[in-house]
């Protein structure tokens, strides 16, 4: 077994032994560098009080209302951007029709821009000095340094979450299914909750969850729309740069900490998704 | 996250343009008008925004020193950091794809990690990290090495950043690279630099630009993460989104709007050169 340790996973060719272990070396020395070293140090900064002090940082009542913000606006934006993103793979997926390419551009822009922009384009529109500002300022109400704002950057910068990852599964499964449960005479709803839901569901549930993460995680496009108002218009992502601004180390990290695990939580399920999605295949293909 | 501007594999078993299943009225209308709404309508209001101010006074702005310098910034660390992502991308996904070692699995579930990792929480993370009373910062510092506050902390976070584009594409068509062709090439007398240059680098070459153009795109735009570590001084360490929010806080919003649609035709570049290198590819390889 330990001879075969640092083997090729086939057969070997060209490389030796020792450039094998140089390499695999020089990369895990890279992802630990990279990724493993600040894991740990972001714990360790959390923990640097204790159990008391972690505790007591996220029970602090500017905090405690961050988190509280944080779960109100992916209540809004996450099951919204969910029934977008089913819409809109039904008909890219399954429907060919002319600017199906334009359409799948469009929907991932809002991925390909500089976060800021995200929060700009509202300020545009609702800020003080934008388009609607004035009429809106006139019947009092505030989009923009409130909670809509915050959840309308944070609708558009998670718009593509869903979207992208059922539209590759559902052109890979095709149509035939559906068809068939069609035939046999059920109705459009009956065939998209017993057929292709099921068929979709794991890579339903991950796309869910990368926006859900997306949504709790946004900074740069709530930092514009949200005027920094403690205790109103903060996320938790806001106060954990709030708090490293004011030097309370312990009660940044602390919170950068529950955003941090959230984070490993939707990778652990990742890779739950991908080895339920190869079962399925191996199944079916078997 | 992993999916941003890659184009979506047209994999179809059939491609038929006559289905007999419902729903693709209501679908597309729902999806055209949240689209719309929320972001063709903001996206070109900003533009139209920027058209505004006219050729002349948008030239005048963006050769200012300070916005110059911001754009040199912005892109010159992003194209660096793309460049030692590519290096390093395709020496990990080469270890991860080809090797068996023991934590492999466990090496590649981590590379998704800057996807999640919200940007803000990276930002504070790899700023205490490096800065002199941190581990890393700590050690570098007798070398009179300051990265934190300095530039170079701007290119380490970009780096962060970047590390799983080039790994993640690069990962599949390595996967997929069938392992006889190289045989056949070793017992035709072929040595280690000859399969590597005609046998993987050829189909690799595609997969490895297009990472590198995501990280690259991925850094020009990049925000949480960059703040917290770069000094944030004018014209020296100050990047170009930084540059949009304070000319937004100042109440300029034309100028903001301006150096956004500048951004946002860049990305659109990126993404024009990205489908390229797909077609190149795909013309070579006949796939």
């Amino acid at each position: 077994m330990a001879r075969d340790l640092f083997m090729s996973e086939r057969r070997a060719i060209g490389e030796s032994p020792i450039l094998r272990v140089l390499l695999i070396l020089a990369a895990a020395a890279f992802l630990f560098l990279g990724l493993i070293l600040p894991l740990a140090f972001l714990a360790a900064q959390a923990f640097a009080a204790g159990w008391s002090g972690y505790f007591g940082s996220l029970t602090a009542p500017d905090t405690a209302s961050s988190i509280r913000l944080t779960l109100l606006i992916a209540a809004f934006v996450v099951p919204a951007n969910t029934l977008f993103g089913l819409a809109a793979s039904w008909c890219i997926a399954k429907f060919r029709f002319p600017g199906r390419a334009a359409l799948l551009t469009v929907i991932d822009l809002p991925i390909s821009v500089s976060p800021v922009i995200a929060g700009l384009v509202f300020v545009l529109i609702f800020g003080a000095q934008g388009w609607l500002g004035p009429v809106l300022t006139s019947h009092g109400i505030r989009v923009i340094f409130a909670v809509p704002g915050l959840v309308l950057a944070t609708a558009f910068v998670t718009v593509p979450f869903v979207a992208r990852q059922l539209i590759p599964l559902m052109e890979q499964q095709g149509s035939d299914e559906e068809e068939c449960a069609l035939v046999l005479g059920a109705t459009g709803l009956q065939t998209f909750w017993r057929v292709t839901l099921p068929n979709i569901r794991w890579g339903l549930l991950y796309g869910v969850l990368l926006c859900n993460a997306r949504a709790m995680g946004e900074f740069g496009a709530v930092s514009v729309v949200s005027g920094h108002i403690r205790g109103a218009t903060m996320t938790m992502p806001l106060q954990v740069e709030a708090l490293y601004q004011d030097y309370n180390s312990v009660a940044a990290f602390a919170v950068a900490s529950l955003l941090a695990l959230l984070a490993v939580m939707t990778l652990v399920v990742k890779r739950l998704v991908e080895w339920h999605h190869r079962r399925e295949t191996a199944i079916q293909s078997a | 996250m992993s999916m941003s501007l890659a184009a979506v594999p047209t994999a179809r078993r059939r491609s038929t343009h006559y289905t007999a299943l419902p729903g693709f009225g209501p679908t597309l209308g729902v999806t055209l008008l949240v689209l719309t709404v929320l972001v063709v309508v903001p996206l070109g209001g900003m533009v139209l925004k920027a058209a505004g101010l006219g050729l002349g006074q948008a030239w005048h702005l963006l050769t200012v020193p300070r916005i110059a310098a911001a754009f040199r910034l912005s892109f010159g660390l992003a194209l660096a950091a793309a460049a030692v992502n590519g290096v390093a991308g395709l020496l990990i996904a080469w270890v991860l794809v080809r090797y068996s070692f023991p934590g492999r699995r466990f090496l590649d579930a981590l590379v998704d990690l800057p996807f999640a990792l919200p940007t803000a929480v990276a930002g504070i993370t790899l700023a205490a990290l490096y800065a002199n009373n941190g581990w890393i910062g700590g050690l570098l510092q007798p070398y009179g090495i300051a990265v934190s506050y300095t530039r170079l902390g701007i290119f380490v976070a970009l780096l962060f950043v970047g590390l799983p584009y080039v790994i993640r594409t690069v990962q599949p068509v390595l996967a997929d690279l069938e392992r006889e062709t190289e045989e056949v090439a070793l017992t035709l007398g072929a040595g280690f630099f000859p399969i590597w240059t005609r046998v993987i680098a050829p189909p690799l070459i595609p997969a490895l630009l297009t990472g590198m153009a995501l990280a690259f795109a991925r850094g020009v735009g990049e925000y949480g993460s960059v703040i917290f570590i770069a000094g944030n001084v004018p014209g020296i360490s100050e990047i170009l989104p930084l540059v949009i929010v304070v000319r937004l806080e100042e109440y300029d919003y034309a100028g903001a709007a301006l150096l956004a649609s500048v951004m946002l035709a860049a990305s659109f570049a990126i993404l024009l050169l990205i489908n390229l290198i797909s077609m190149w590819s795909r013309r070579r390889h006949g796939a």
